[in-house]
């Protein structure tokens, strides 16, 4: 959206994030189990450069929302580090005025506002915890800035969550998370709740708020069509892995990984150029017991032996990254 | 003739407040082997639509005034028990959750024959063999031997072929499919998208398609309703409703759909949500939304009208409009 701007806002090297699934110790003893692992995000790397949008797109089940988690800090990291502004996270989560400049837009507004809390007092939640602001008239003043900002009346933060539409209850979250003035912020689907006229208004409203506070996001969807729009960036996942990474307009006039292309075949055609879609077979495997090797070989039209045997990492593609033995050698 | 005719449809929700409208002069009919789709945003009144026509309408709601008629028949007067036997043989029904669908306690294979056993003049060793067929049909691999698994064994998916499969096995005549593809990932969509177009086909079966997707619309339906706050707004071939949208609303809404094939700096947008049913305006009910509105919107309510290609429910088309 905007110019890229010199260092990384956050980097993230080679994180990881398992989960233990196993059955309690007692009934894996008697049925001679071993224990199971749910490898959610299985080693990925990426950075944000300050000031433009990275999204990260995938079905799901894909790791993503563990992405947004890990990248926050609701999640630790099983493997890997990821710098914030250059610092380790866990640093700067301890730190409240670092922890400040980053802040979470979530999918659902209807669960992510406290119902018996007045709108001024979900939106000063921020401003009070981080100590911002002391002057109850000072806090008062500033959520009305906030809320005329996200399009809202100052008068509105009298009235309670349940009065608000869908598409208003997602403009107060956002006053909210504005309201510590983050530079950061992570937005986990946030309009896949809502319907497609007030989904525009709120991605307009993100793309004007970043140009005008130089905010940067990491945008999670599952909708090509809506990262199209607000995206310098945008790294497919596929089973807690990236398998392509790359710059948004280049992704979309020249997917390369197989699965990338098969994403954008399965998007239902609004033109209806009467084109014959080829959906792709199969389903995604469960990450408990992912297929050896490419984990997308069992669905993918270019598979071979190699596929099926040899885990593909990431390689640059002119300028983007993609794991695919089929794009290294050239036979797709 | 057509299959379903829906005509005036009004339903109702009282409350202590007073009574609600729910839905309001709602009409259009679908013919044999035709797909009709019905978009709008949330609350605009398309599932109720739907749940009213498959008898299943939520109390306190009730169907105010207005008929439903199937092969010329009135279904909106039937007794309960009647009603069940219309559904499942005559209507079936798909909706968004397949996991609230399907029974978890009983095999998905106890839950075909049933279905068939029910409405076909067939014993329980056809009925199964009919019941692997349609598994088959619906595209789960392996049928004969999954058709003793238990829904939770299958994949979301999976499961919402079953439901599919449910819905089919009776060979109605009418489908109504309130948000079949919602709950299933983009890929799983297109399968199953592709997988109902042509059983509606080669079937002949008529298919309500509710939805607020307006790609799977297009790439679905034969006509489009399109309904705004309890009432539709237009109606008419899909490719012209997409492409040449005559009503301000539908404009917009087209408008608003993110495109796939370029980036544009900004969306179009509407701007302000639709009304609450306690409060819908005076006039056409989208006139504080409305670009084009004008004097005569904040006063008369539309009725449907000749927009050209399309019909719809838009003073912009009646005689003495505005240029």
């Amino acid at each position: 959206m905007s110019v890229a701007g010199s260092a990384p806002m956050l980097e993230v090297q080679n994180v990881a994030r398992h989960f233990d699934v196993s059955k309690p110790i007692l009934q894996r003893l008697i049925a001679r189990e071993r224990r199971r692992t749910l490898r959610a995000v299985d080693g990925i790397s990426f950075d944000i450069p300050t000031g433009t949008t990275l999204s990260l797109v995938g079905e799901s089940g894909c790791g993503k929302s563990t992405v947004a988690r890990l990248v926050v800090g609701l999640y630790r990291p099983s493997f890997g580090r990821v710098l914030f502004d250059g610092q380790d996270l866990a640093e700067a989560r301890a730190d409240s005025a670092q922890r400040s400049r980053m802040q979470m837009i979530f999918q659902d507004p209807y669960a992510s506002l406290n119902p018996r809390w007045r709108v001024v007092d979900i939106v000063a939640e921020p401003i009070r915890a981080f100590k911002l602001l002391k002057d109850k008239k000072a806090i008062l003043a500033r959520v009305g800035e906030l809320l005329t900002q996200v399009g809202l009346s100052p008068l509105d933060g009298q009235k309670y969550p349940h009065e608000f539409s869908g598409g208003q209850r997602q403009r107060i979250s956002i006053a909210r998370a504005l309201s510590s003035n983050p530079e950061f912020l992570v937005c986990d689907e946030p309009t896949s709740a809502l319907d497609v006229s007030v989904q525009a208004q709120i991605l307009n409203l993100m793309k004007e708020l970043q140009t005008r506070l130089g905010l940067t996001y990491l945008f999670i969807s599952h909708n090509l069509a809506v990262v199209r729009q607000v995206s310098d960036r945008i790294g497919v996942m596929y089973l807690g892995k990236l398998v392509e990474l790359s710059p948004a307009e280049s992704l979309f006039e020249r997917p390369r990984h197989p699965y990338t292309r098969a994403l954008m075949e399965a998007i239902p055609d609004l033109e209806m150029t009467g084109r014959q879609r080829i959906p792709v077979g199969g389903e995604v495997p469960s990450p408990i017991t992912p297929p050896p090797g490419c984990t997308f070989h069992p669905r993918c039209p270019l598979a071979n032996e190699r596929c099926r045997v040899e885990v593909p990492v990431m390689k640059p593609a002119n300028d983007a990254m993609v794991a695919c033995h089929a794009v290294e050698e050239g036979r797709d | 003739m057509s299959l379903l005719q829906v005509k005036n449809l009004r339903v109702e929700f009282p409350t202590r407040r007073g009574t609600l409208v729910a839905l309001d002069d709602v009409s259009f009919d679908i013919a044999p082997g035709e797909v009709l789709g019905v978009v709008g945003e949330s609350g605009a009144g398309k599932s109720m639509t739907g749940a009213a026509i498959i008898g299943l309408l939520e109390p306190p709601g009730r169907i105010a005034s207005g008929q439903i008629l199937l092969e010329g028949q009135r279904i909106d007067n039937l007794p309960y028990e009647k009603m069940r036997r219309i559904r499942g043989r005559q209507i079936g029904a798909i909706f968004q959750d397949p996991l609230t669908t399907l029974n978890p306690l009983y095999t998905i294979g106890r839950q075909l024959v049933e279905t068939i056993t029910t409405h076909l003049p067939v014993g329980p060793g056809e009925a199964r063999e009919k019941a692997i067929g349609w598994l088959e049909l619906v595209g789960i691999p392996a049928a004969r031997e999954r058709i003793d698994s238990y829904p939770h064994e299958f994949s979301g998916g999976m499961r919402q072929r079953v439901v599919i499969a449910l819905a089919l096995c009776a060979e109605p005549k009418l489908i109504v499919a309130d948000e079949p593809t919602t709950a299933l990932d983009v890929s799983i969509q297109a399968q199953v998208i592709a997988m109902l177009k042509t059983l509606a086909r080669e079937k002949g079966t008529a298919m309500m398609l509710v939805t607020h997707d307006m790609g799977v619309i297009a790439e679905t339906a034969d006509r489009v309703a399109v309904m705004y706050a309890g009432r539709i707004s237009e109606i008419g071939p899909v490719r012209q409703l997409v492409r040449h949208a005559r009503h301000p609303y539908s404009q917009g809404l087209m408008g608003s759909i993110p495109p796939l094939d370029r980036r544009v700096e900004r969306l179009a947008q509407i701007d302000g949500a639709m009304p609450r049913l306690s409060a819908i305006p005076r006039g056409c009910a989208f006139n504080p939304r409305c670009p084009k509105v004008f004097d005569r919107c904040l006063v008369d309510r539309p009725e449907l009208m000749d927009a050209g290609t399309t019909r719809a429910a838009c003073w912009l088309y009646a005689e003495g409009a505005p240029a």
